[in-house]
């Protein structure tokens, strides 16, 4: 093992990671919250209720989700090279990454909507509020906790697949890991990975819960 | 009693049809309602589960729209508004709900201060404004809480409080009791009653106990699967309900008619005729009674019964055991008829059947029995010495 040779790498790895993670969670998460309220308001009986757009939302978010990611980088690369210019480097993986957190936590996202108490966006409706001043004042406010439970569920996820980066040649720990630990037979290394995602993936947690517990103190 | 007759809130023909949910058939929670809701009263509707109370209530505020007919509230008419220019007339009408609906989010004076900023008021007017009716529901030393620290009551007023913020002239409350203890009950009745006469605010409201009628409603309308099938003052409607759906709700709030279990109890103690004779502000009083009994030699012994406030008049009943001789008891049923309803029961050894206003449900009633006893008598006065609540059981001469 030669950390005087590794180091930087890592470093560079990390580096790479944390560009892709936090791209994707800027990206993915605001157009995941964006696409999980286009879900929520547009479901029947609720405030912009839209059955058409539901149905092609819906339909959407069903049909992507499931898709396994390395998968999905495949499929999507059409789209990806439109848009990126290149179907391999960090850019067109970043890309792929997005695309697929905001299907996953507009899913979630949803879900937390749901749970609220109709009666509470009756009453804001009764009192004259707009549905884009509904959705700023009550539907976020009050679903926060579980909405930033879910962001740090996402957090998790997007980690996960960044892990795959090497693939598309987008480095990242995950493909360190793999190069510089797995194929060079040297389980330290893939040890030293696991630990240090082990750790972020715990402080996040920690974090979030954290975060969360302050906005439920009502 | 408020003087003004203009219809504050008029439903001309107002219809609301839901499609049927999935394959079911639709659904018409309201059906052709042509109703005026006067400026400065309170308005009762009531009806049972499902009866399109709460759907009428929500075509007053555009939370549903009409698919007939119109609502035409402050003369403006809500059919033809759009969703964007309903805002501000929903805006300038508090509404009340059955289960608080306040923001967990915000604090007590957060969930005040919305509709203020919906409207947007700048902020020290809102502040000033908050504390106002903090001030004004009692609840000044919680304006830092969170709703969830609360008692139901206490959400209530926080819920009235919200609702009055921007000086609605019109307050809907869709069974703002409905979930409070009788007690509590009690001081949110007293709140909106406040709000009528303090603030000169018309309050609909709706409820499915007649109780609440009873004690702040001016007028009342029965629903019944969407129509609304008996109107007028409360009084009227408590003295003499035309409609069995009525009839029902006023056995509920007026307990002082013997129901067929209670009167099989009193036959068992009371061998005598046993009769219930009506006792209203117009049509009699005991002291009627009295009179009436002594003038044909027969004996009144009171077994059940009570008198309460109906929109602040007397109201209810007494069932009397007689004794007399011969004739004269048929005599003194015939003459106290005169003046006033009664349900004779007759005599255990010749018990008859009656329709009773106060029998929950007759289904068995005999159909050639007595002529329905619901209508008040007419002529004499009342001199009615029971005020407030009087309730009687038991025996007691008269
Ligand atoms: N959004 C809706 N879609 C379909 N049907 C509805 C809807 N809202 C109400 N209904 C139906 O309309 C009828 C009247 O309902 P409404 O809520 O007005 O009754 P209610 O008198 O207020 O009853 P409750 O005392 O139970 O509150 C019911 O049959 C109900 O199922
Ligand atoms: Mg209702």
């Amino acid at each position: 093992m030669n950390w005087d040779y590794l180091t930087p790498l890592l470093w560079e790895a990390a580096g790479q990671t944390a560009y892709m993670v936090l791209i994707t969670l800027l990206i993915g998460g605001f157009l995941g919250l964006a696409l999980g309220l286009g879900l929520y308001l547009t479901r029947p009986g609720n405030l912009l209720q839209h059955r058409f757009v539901f149905a092609v939302l819906n339909l959407a978010v069903n049909i992507v989700r499931p898709i396994p990611f390395i998968i999905f980088l495949v499929a999507l690369g059409p789209l990806t090279r439109a848009v990126i210019g290149s179907t391999i480097g960090i850019e067109a993986f970043t890309f792929a990454m997005c695309f697929m957190a905001t299907f996953v936590f507009a899913r979630l996202v949803e879900q937390n909507l749901v749970s609220i108490d109709p009666g509470v966006v009756e009453a804001a409706r009764a009192m004259g509020a707009s549905p884009f001043r509904i959705v700023r004042t009550v539907l976020v406010p009050e679903a926060l906790a579980p909405l930033i439970l879910g962001y740090t569920f996402l957090f998790v996820g997007v980690l996960d697949m960044s892990a795959i980066g090497g693939y598309l040649g987008a480095g990242g720990l995950g493909d360190f890991a793999i190069v510089q630990g797995y194929r060079q037979y040297d389980w330290a290394v893939t040890a030293v990975v696991v630990v240090i995602i082990v750790v972020i993936v715990q402080a996040v947690q920690w974090l979030g819960n954290g975060l969360a517990r302050r906005a439920l103190r009502r | 009693m408020p003087a003004a007759t203009s219809g504050i809130i008029r439903f001309e023909g107002a219809t609301k049809v839901f499609p049927g949910r999935g394959k079911g058939a639709e659904v018409r929670a309201v059906d052709e309602v042509t109703l005026d809701i006067r400026e400065g009263e309170i308005f009762g509707v009531i009806g049972q589960s499902g009866a399109g109370k709460s759907t009428l209530v929500r075509l007053i505020n555009a939370l549903e729209r009409t698919t007939g007919g119109d609502v035409v509230v402050d003369g403006v008419s809500l059919g033809s508004l759009s969703e964007a220019r309903l805002r501000p007339v929903r805006a300038g009408i508090g509404m009340v709900f059955q289960q608080f609906n306040l923001l967990a989010s915000r604090t007590v004076s957060g969930n005040i201060a919305y509709p203020l900023e919906v409207a947007g008021w700048p902020r020290a007017k809102r502040e000033a404004r908050v504390a106002e009716l903090l001030d004004f529901v009692g609840l000044a030393d919680k304006a830092g809480v969170y709703p969830s620290t609360l008692s139901g009551g206490q959400k209530q007023r926080v819920g009235i409080a919200r609702a009055l913020a921007t000086n609605p002239r019109i307050l809907l409350a869709d069974e703002a009791t409905s979930a409070l203890d009788p007690e509590t009950t009690r001081d949110v009745l007293d709140l909106l009653q406040r709000v009528n006469r303090e603030l000169g605010i018309t309050v609909v409201v709706i409820t499915h106990e007649m109780d609440v009628v009873r004690s702040i409603c001016h007028r009342v309308a029965v629903m019944e699967r969407g129509r609304v099938v008996e109107v007028g003052e409360a009084y009227q409607v408590f003295s003499s309900p035309r409609h069995d759906t009525t009839r029902r709700f006023v056995a509920t709030a007026l307990r002082d008619r013997p129901s067929p279990e209670v009167l099989a109890r009193l036959r068992t103690r009371h061998t005598g005729h046993i009769v219930t004779v009506g006792v209203d502000e117009v049509a009699g009083s005991s002291a009627v009674l009295t009179r009436t009994l002594r003038e044909h030699g027969v004996d009144g012994t009171v077994v059940f019964g009570g008198i309460t406030e109906v929109a602040e008049r007397p109201y209810g009943s007494l069932t009397v055991e007689l004794v007399g001789d011969g004739g004269s008891v048929e005599a003194a049923v015939a003459a106290l008829r005169a003046v006033t309803w009664v349900d004779d029961h007759g005599t255990a050894a010749d018990p008859r059947k009656v329709r009773g206003v106060g029998q929950q449900d007759a289904p068995d009633a005999d159909p050639a029995g007595p002529p329905d006893p619901g209508a008040p008598g007419e002529g004499l006065p009342g001199n009615g010495p029971f005020g407030g609540q009087t309730w009687l059981t038991g025996g007691i001469d008269l």
